[in-house]
């Protein structure tokens, strides 16, 4: 069935701040370099959240992180949609950086879905213009 | 204070209508509530009138407008004007509060209902709204990747297998036959199914929900309601909701502690627990989420599931938790099970579980 269509963007044209834990990460992003939060039990998180999910307490010091990761889980996109973040077929990866204890959601541009397994070694790769959103981390892909 | 383990009234199911879920309706959601509310009245020979409270649950961003659960109210005639409630969630959280309203102990009946129709919009982007909008939503993610996520965590800890998912699907497309309200039905061969193309690897389309539209509605009342009302009272003996971290990265995204946790405390209450029922209705979209909900609940071999069809045959957002919790009710008034289990779910990767414990009258 055709339905009526017309092109129309919804925009919350407000600027916030994002605070010191969540605005950290996208600060060090736009820097270039990864940013996870210790746990008052000495876990770190990556990408840091203001409360350990395991016991609700608030995380404590962040800490830097290298920009490499290993890839635990993935989804493959073989016809990657309008708001996905490569054009070409990727996977959506839950990536452990090294030296953190949870993983990050973001994309791997792998080539191909042989590629992808658990274990998998990942480097960031960041986009060329940054403005401190989750998309100046342009994806992760496998090293060499 | 009261324990809540104290509970001081019987709850019980005593009328349950739905519209049968379609690829699209076109009807509006209160048209089709129109259906599904009169549908409880005739059933229960309640007069409106007598209603003490009414709670939906239903979501804007499928309509694409706000505050539509006002235009809902017209399919309940509400003059003079009720007391009413609304949950922009699952009709299984909307029932919840039902419950809850009822133990306040000054009303004796609730009527709950949901609508949705997801063939509105583009379902995928729609379902990737409620994410975090800082680390996960700006990604895209749409909730096929995000259960492809959780789909391959299984693969990767030996917790199913693709053939077992085709066999789910199978399974509930040939349940679904017996289902007049169930949308995706059929004999398959599950090697036929699994030389589909991957949808998200490792995710075929016959893994995945269908879209459909959909309303449904239920009667909740006292037990002397229900007796005064002269109809088969269903009883509530258990019922909780439990939620995961929303940011599935910190999760082990092969087993779901909420869900096991909501059924230890819905068990606490009932007195039986999750593997005792005769029957499980699962709001499980994607086979591997059955089979992580299996394991969550402990559900052995004699608890048979989704004979509906359950959430594979039919998906309407929003309706799918109360229908699972409508057909558990069904499933024991039939007298194919006198006790039921049913879930619901909300979130990303099974992010959020409700698990309600079902008793038929002579139980």
């Amino acid at each position: 069935m055709d339905r009526p269509s017309e092109n129309f963007t919804l925009a919350l044209k407000y600027k916030r701040t994002l605070g010191p834990v969540v605005g950290a990460f996208l600060t060090g992003l736009r820097d270039g370099r990864l940013v996870g939060i210790k746990t008052a039990e000495g876990r770190v998180l990556c990408p840091p959240l203001e409360y350990d999910p395991a016991n609700g307490q608030r995380t404590g010091e962040l800490v830097d992180l290298p920009d490499n990761g290993t890839v635990e889980s993935w989804s493959w996109v073989s016809e990657p949609q309008r708001k996905h973040p490569l054009e070409r077929p990727f996977a959506f990866a839950t990536i452990r950086i090294d030296g953190a204890d949870s993983a990050l959601v973001h994309a791997v541009d792998a080539g191909s879905r042989d590629v992808m397994a658990a274990g998998l070694r990942v480097k960031a790769q960041y986009a060329e213009e940054r403005t401190g959103r989750m998309r100046d981390l342009e994806c992760f892909v496998p090293i060499a | 204070m009261a324990d809540i383990l104290d509970l001081p009234r019987d709850v019980a199911i005593v009328a349950f209508s739905q519209v049968p879920s379609v690829a699209q309706e076109t009807r509006t959601e209160a048209q089709m509530l129109v259906e599904s509310i009169n549908g409880v009245l005739e059933q229960s020979g309640i007069d409106r009138r007598e209603i003490g409270f009414t709670v939906s649950g239903s979501c804007d961003y499928l309509t694409g407008a706000t505050f539509t659960f006002v235009q809902m109210l017209e399919a309940t005639a509400a003059w003079p004007p009720i007391s009413e409630s609304h949950v922009e969630a699952d009709g299984a959280w909307a029932f919840y509060e039902g419950w809850v309203r009822l133990l306040h102990g000054d009303i004796d009946s609730v009527l709950v209902y949901a609508s949705g129709k997801s063939s509105l919009g583009n379902q995928q982007e729609v379902m990737s709204l409620w994410l975090d909008p800082y680390y996960l939503e700006t990604l895209g993610v749409d909730m096929f990747s995000y259960a492809g996520l959780q789909a391959q965590a299984v693969l990767n800890a030996g917790k199913g297998k693709e053939s077992e998912w085709a066999e789910i699907a199978g399974r509930s497309r040939r349940d679904a036959l017996s289902n007049p309200n169930a949308q995706v039905r059929g004999e398959v061969d599950p090697a036929e199914l699994l030389r589909e193309d991957y949808l998200r690897g490792p995710l075929r389309p016959h893994a995945c929900p269908p879209v459909s539209d959909s309303a449904a509605a239920m009667l909740i009342t006292t037990a002397e309601k229900a007796a005064k009302l002269g109809v088969e009272p269903v009883y509530v003996r258990g019922i909780d909701h439990r939620a995961d971290p929303h940011y599935f990265g910190v999760r082990d995204l092969s087993v779901s502690e909420s869900a096991r946790i909501a059924g230890e405390k819905a068990a606490a209450k009932a007195g039986f627990g999750p593997g005792d029922v005769d029957v499980a209705e699962l709001a499980a979209m994607y086979p591997h989420e059955e089979q992580i909900l299996v394991d969550a609940l402990g559900l052995g071999d004699g608890v048979r599931l989704n004979p509906s069809g359950g959430a594979l045959a039919a998906n309407p957002v929003m309706v799918t938790g109360l229908l699972r919790i409508g057909e558990a009710y069904n499933a024991i008034r039939s007298g194919s099970a006198r006790r039921a289990l049913a879930h619901a779910q909300s979130g990303p990767c099974l992010q959020q579980n409700l698990v309600c414990l079902l008793e038929g009258g002579n139980g």
